[in-house]
């Protein structure tokens, strides 16, 4: 491990949805500028400690969290307004998931909820979030377009441009490729890679290589334990635990 | 278990390699007789042995490439298959050695016979312990025979100088027998050449058990 920022500090954090307890323990210093990626068989909790990351999970019912999560030494469930937490940690999810309206609205969305009403500033955030998700040569002749209009790889750009133009500082990802096809994919590690410069991003994926491809630091998670979180050159050449070698060779049963 | 086809594919990796080893030993046993017979026939058959490995390198080396390409391999797998990738280059020279040792065999014999240099047999027998414990250790993936390996090559190396030295000393005694002397010398480069093969494939082994690369 190196010794850059942690823009996360998680400490002991446990989530139970009812009775089941599907976080345990979690203990993981997340770095600023870095991307860390979380692997682990669907059911493992990771997706569910992502959403811990920026409280998406309050929306859910009888969920119950302990332990504690610091943002900057800011502790997100008790010391921050969760609107304030959410529009410093964005999201973009599996499915891209475009609001029915232009691009230029899609993009200009936040800025406008957060109080931005003057067109050329609009104009400038929005041409400048497209930009630094690599979408604007595509899109900047068809901005008044639907975003349902374009390919699911360049909406999927859009959402990113949407959760940009909000200057975020972290942004999660979860499985943002998985409904890609390998081009649109590669689009999107390449601009996630670009985007580390000025954010940290946390990526949940169920890719194998995609994780190893563009990831600083990777962590496994099996049954709702962090059963290993290292450098990802080191987890995915020489992972010091069985279980971890064994999901990431593909040995089961 | 999944991968089923995976695991097959690196279990016949894993056994053509010490197919290959074990030819490669084959050919090892035959040189030292052949040396200390002066052996021409035997010494024939070996240097002909070389094209199979030679054969056998190029099929294991294909294998592995076409593993990479199709299994995207990591962690230990990729360690073994990028090990064995190396190994059998070693294993390959080993046996190229052993074609070269012969190919002086078949020299000397055209030669008035010279008494062998003292020493040369437990130069062989260091040699050969090596190379057997070499292959045994990648079968098993036994680290601790794979670094015992690695510690005896210093023993080869002193006495190929002890042998190197004495031959020095034949020829300035007897001028006559510098022919032999120099076939001999070349001879126990090649052994001791054999032994840092034996070294190389020794570090690779303990590579793919342990992730740490030797550096040598």
């Amino acid at each position: 491990m190196n010794d850059t920022v942690s823009k996360f500090s998680v400490n002991d954090l446990d989530l139970f949805y009812g009775s089941f307890q599907a976080l345990k323990k979690i203990n993981m210093e997340i770095k600023e500028n870095e991307i860390t990626a979380f692997i682990g068989p669907s059911g493992c909790g990771k997706s569910t400690f992502l959403k811990t990351l920026n409280r998406m999970n309050d929306l859910v019912e009888n969920v119950q969290i302990g332990g504690n999560i610091y943002l900057d030494g800011v502790d997100i469930y008790s010391d921050i307004d969760v609107i304030k937490l959410r529009s410093r940690v964005g999201m973009v999810f599996q499915q891209p998931n475009p609001f029915p309206m232009s691009i230029y609205d899609n993009v200009a969305y936040g800025p406008r909820i957060h109080g931005i009403k003057k067109k050329n500033q609009l104009d400038e955030i929005v041409e400048k979030s497209l930009r630094q998700a690599a979408i604007w040569d595509e899109v900047k002749d068809k901005l008044k377009k639907s975003a349902l209009a374009v390919s699911g790889g360049q909406q999927q750009r859009v959402c990113i441009a949407r959760t940009l133009a909000v200057e975020p500082e972290v942004i999660l990802m979860d499985e943002p490729t998985s409904a890609l096809d390998p081009i649109s994919t590669l689009k999107i590690e390449d601009l996630a890679v670009e985007l580390k410069k000025d954010y940290t991003i946390i990526i949940v994926t169920h890719n194998m290589q995609q994780a190893s491809r563009i990831s600083d630091k990777t962590a496994f998670f099996l049954l709702g334990e962090m059963i290993e979180y290292g450098d990802t050159h080191q987890i995915f050449n020489n992972p010091v635990d069985k279980k971890t070698e064994d999901y990431i060779t593909g040995r089961f049963g | 278990m999944t991968r089923q086809v995976f695991i097959q594919e690196l279990e016949q990796l894993h056994n053509n390699v010490i197919k290959m080893g074990s030819i490669v030993e084959q050919s090892m046993n035959d040189t030292i007789l052949a040396l200390e017979n002066i052996d021409v026939e035997l010494a024939k058959k070996i240097i002909i042995r070389d094209d199979e490995i030679d054969l056998l390198e190029q099929n294991i080396e294909r294998d592995c490439i076409n593993i990479i390409a199709k299994q995207q391999p990591i962690a230990s797998d990729l360690r073994k298959i990028t090990s064995i990738m190396k190994i059998i280059t070693d294993i390959e020279r080993m046996a190229d050695h052993c074609a070269d040792i012969s190919e002086y065999i078949i020299d000397l014999n055209k030669k008035p016979k010279a008494k062998a240099p003292e020493n040369l047999d437990k130069m062989v027998t260091a040699m050969k312990k090596m190379v057997i414990d070499t292959i045994d250790s990648f079968v098993t993936a036994d680290l601790k025979k794979a670094n015992n390996v690695i510690a005896s090559d210093d023993e080869v190396d002193e006495y190929f100088n002890v042998i190197r030295d004495d031959l020095i000393s034949m020829m300035q005694v007897n001028k006559d027998v510098i022919p032999q002397c120099v076939d001999y010398l070349m001879i126990i480069k090649y052994l001791e050449r054999m032994a840092d093969h034996a070294t190389n494939i020794a570090e690779w082994i303990t590579f793919i058990v342990t992730g740490d690369l030797v550096l040598s």
